[in-house]
């Protein structure tokens, strides 16, 4: 066996076990189908119309339960949904934000500014889970960093190699969850106040199924119709990109610096290994045993 | 020090004023310039450059980080949240950091089955071997109170399992767990004395690392022949030789590392370290980061805590062993044709207790839990001590020149002072 592969490979093997470690406890529920997303792959960059609708979405449908920890002005940055200042100004002062104390000591309300979080829908956890059955809906700012799933031997391998790679396990899990509200198979009893999910694990989920058809009213195309079906299906999508953004608002910024890290690193690689080879044919080369030529330098 | 006397002669007359007074240039210079470096090293033996490479990324990083976290059991989650969004390139810095620590075990891995597979470990190399295990069990120390920081559910919950370990020690063991946690569950204390020493032990390895460095300097290089530097010949110097060649070696494991923080930041971690920690809510599965996995798997199992316990510590305690239990006179494993097949299944263990440390500890993968913390052991405690004294080696080569170049001969060093120190003194 050639030592030196078979090490290297060890090395990787053990190495990749990691994957083994995203694990959520899902026995007997199925993994999320995969979804294609303009922000998986090395170039990927998020689709600006897109995020605008999952924002849009998130504002009529899921703002009535869940906080969206983010400051309004971050909805203007670049390499997000990129709404102009305008608009974000516009879209801040539509909400009144507690502030104080004033100079009397007293807590008052304003209109939003974008520097501001989005207010939560509920003063607290307490209030929350009060309002929702005793199951208080998270906060979802990073909500498609902090769900995963297992896809188990060998797909951890296969998803870390370049250009396989499938880091869009949170998006294809909510996009899922969103899609995934179906009559209870015969025979499971969904407690009251639950609601059968064929992708929650456990399958009883406290949120009830918040999407429809129709339901929220996309902008208009020129030809006076919505250039993307008002379906669920297209709202989970939708959300999903736009929580990903949430979660990650450097994903461009990322993927492009690492792409120019990357060729500026195998550049500079090629570099060395031929000085390095350069070097060593002075002593006759290393274990390919080059004849040597050149006698030894002075070397100090 | 050592007895490779230095051939640095200082030039300026500011650099003679200096040497005279305190000799650090010359020492500098025979460890990383005049050194003799046997010249038929492969790859495996960039890995210590790499892995000084990765302490100054992640001290460097680290304390750069420091600047904007903020220890506190409310604060922690979103600061680091803040800086993942709010500091400039702070997303940069968190991930060099968190998937910084992995590559440091990625290498660290590799240079310690390097070393068994070569035998470097033997004499006289022990006590620059024992320098190494205990860089290794700093860096699994500091690694675990780093992933306690950021204050998610696998951090609280992980501290929470592991600190627990410790009262399984008898009498004393509950002392121990209420100075981790000062208190009586992990808590805001718990954070504030991790982050402190997180930020102490870094440079606890670095102080090791320099005793690793001049024991080496002292002894020299193993290779893959295993046989000593005789002349000349089999020698060339660290500068400009093993200088490129690390150096290419380090940039190209730079690529490997930019890979996993450019485009696969989050695959190393676990989702549920992006919840807050709560401690009303227990995950599903508690389960450590990768390189922790085999020690955990090892840890359960053995159906008894401080068995457990034990087997765990005993577990790293045999690898520091390892230089008298191995009896063999010959080191390197491609002169040993059975240890040679005994290192890989070896290693084939290592990496199944890495996959049966995620799982859940049920049914099958319990058993082979079991089967392989077994061999683990007899591994190091029957198959070592017994294989040196039944294997036949295969014939050494006469020098390190003859296995690169064959009977042709090629420019070397001239050394007489790199031959290395007479074995068992
Ligand atoms: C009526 C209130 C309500 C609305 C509206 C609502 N949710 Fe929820 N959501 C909840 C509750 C309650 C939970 C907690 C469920 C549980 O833990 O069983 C939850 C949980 C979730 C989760 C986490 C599931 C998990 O794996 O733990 C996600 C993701 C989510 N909601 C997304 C959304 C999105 C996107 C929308 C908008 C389309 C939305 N929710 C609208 C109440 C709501
Ligand atoms: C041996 C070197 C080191 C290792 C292996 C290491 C490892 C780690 C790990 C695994 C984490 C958790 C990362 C995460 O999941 O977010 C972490 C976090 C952290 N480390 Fe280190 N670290 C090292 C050195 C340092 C040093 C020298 C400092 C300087 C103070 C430092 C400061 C921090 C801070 C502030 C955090 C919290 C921020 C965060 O979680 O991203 N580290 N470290």
């Amino acid at each position: 066996m050639n030592t030196r592969h078979a090490l290297l490979a060890a090395a990787l093997a053990v190495g990749t076990l990691a994957g083994a470690a995203t694990v959520q406890a899902a026995e007997g529920t199925p993994n999320p189908p995969r979804q294609s997303w303009t922000f998986a792959g090395v170039f990927g960059t998020f689709d600006r119309a897109q995020l605008q609708r999952g924002f849009k979405v998130y504002r009529e449908v899921c703002q009535a339960c869940h906080q969206l920890k983010i400051p309004f002005r971050t909805l203007a940055q670049n390499g997000g949904p990129q709404f102009s200042v305008a608009q974000v100004t516009a879209l801040a002062a539509e909400y009144k934000v507690q502030d104080g104390p004033n100079d009397a000591g007293e807590m008052f309300e304003r209109p939003g500014r974008p520097a501001d979080f989005i207010p939560p829908p509920f003063p607290n956890e307490n209030a929350a889970a009060a309002a929702n059955g005793g199951k208080a809906p998270p906060p979802l700012q990073v909500i498609a960093k902090a769900r995963g799933f297992e896809r188990g031997f060998p797909w951890f391998i296969v998803d870390v190699i370049p250009f396989l790679q499938y880091q869009e396990h949170g998006p294809d899990y909510i996009h899922a969850l969103l899609t995934g509200y179906e009559e209870p198979p015969a025979g499971f009893t969904v407690p009251p106040g639950g609601h059968y999910n064929k992708y929650f694990p456990g399958h009883v989920i406290a949120m009830p199924n918040p999407l429809s058809d129709g339901q929220v009213e996309y902008p208009k195309g020129p030809d006076g119709r919505s250039p993307v079906p008002e379906t669920v299906e297209q709202y989970s999508k939708d959300l999903a990109a736009f929580l990903m953004w949430t979660a990650e608002p450097a994903l461009e910024q990322r993927k492009r610096m690492g792409f120019m890290v990357i060729i500026f690193l195998a550049v500079f690689s090629y570099l060395m290994y031929y000085v390095k080879k350069k070097v060593w044919a002075q002593v006759g080369g290393e274990a390919e045993g080059a004849p040597g030529t050149a006698p030894l330098g002075p070397t100090g | 020090m050592s007895q490779h006397a230095t051939t640095y002669v200082p030039k300026s007359r500011f650099a003679k004023w200096f040497e005279s007074r305190l000799p650090l240039a010359g020492l500098v210079h025979s460890s990383f310039i005049a050194f003799p470096v046997p010249r038929n090293l492969t790859y495996f033996w960039t890995f210590g450059a790499i892995l000084i490479f990765m302490l100054a990324a992640q001290i460097v990083t680290g304390v750069w980080l420091a600047m904007h976290y903020v220890p506190h059991a409310n604060l922690a989650f979103d600061s680091v949240e803040a800086i993942m969004r709010d500091v400039n390139y702070g997303w940069l810095l968190r991930y060099l950091h968190a998937n910084g620590a992995s590559m440091f075990f990625i290498a660290v891995y590799i240079h310690i089955f390097r070393n068994l597979y070569y035998g470097s470990y033997k004499a006289p190399r022990e006590v620059l071997y024992l320098l190494g295990i205990i860089i290794f069990i700093l860096m699994m120390a500091t690694a675990f109170m780093g992933y306690v920081l950021p204050w998610g559910q696998m951090s609280f919950w992980g501290a929470t399992v592991i600190t627990n370990l410790f009262s399984a020690v008898p009498v004393v063991g509950d002392t121990i767990v209420s100075l981790l946690w000062g208190g009586y569950s992990v808590g805001n204390p718990t954070l504030n004395r991790f982050f402190a020493l997180h930020y102490l032990l870094p440079f606890m390895i670095a102080g090791v690392v320099v005793l690793h460095i001049w024991a080496l300097h002292v002894v020299g290089q193993n290779n893959p022949a295993g046989i000593p530097i005789k002349s000349g010949k089999d020698a060339v110097p660290f500068t400009p030789y093993a200088t490129v060649k690390d150096l290419f070696a380090t940039v190209v494991f730079m690529m490997f590392f930019a890979w996993w923080v450019f485009f696969l930041p989050n695959y190393l971690g676990h989702a549920d370290n992006y919840i807050p920690a709560n401690p009303a809510v227990t995950p599903a599965h508690i389960v450590p980061e990768w390189y922790f996995l085999p020690f955990y798997a090892i840890l359960r199992a053995i159906p008894d805590k401080l068995g457990g316990v034990i087997a765990m510590f005993g577990a790293i305690v045999v690898l520091a062993l390892v230089p008298w239990l191995d009896t063999s006179r010959v080191r390197s494993a491609n002169y040993r044709p059975l240890y040679r097949q005994f290192f890989w299944v070896f290693v084939i263990v290592c990496v199944l207790l890495g996959w049966l440390g995620a799982k859940p500890p049920e049914g099958g993968y319990v058993i082979a839990a079991r089967i392989c913390t077994a061999w683990y052991f007899i591994h190091f405690l029957v198959v070592l001590p017994l294989l040196g004294l039944f294997e036949t080696p295969k014939p050494l080569p006469s020098s390190i020149a003859e296995t690169v170049l064959g009977k042709k001969g090629g420019a070397g060093m001239p050394v007489g002072a790199a031959a290395e120190p007479s074995t068992r003194g």
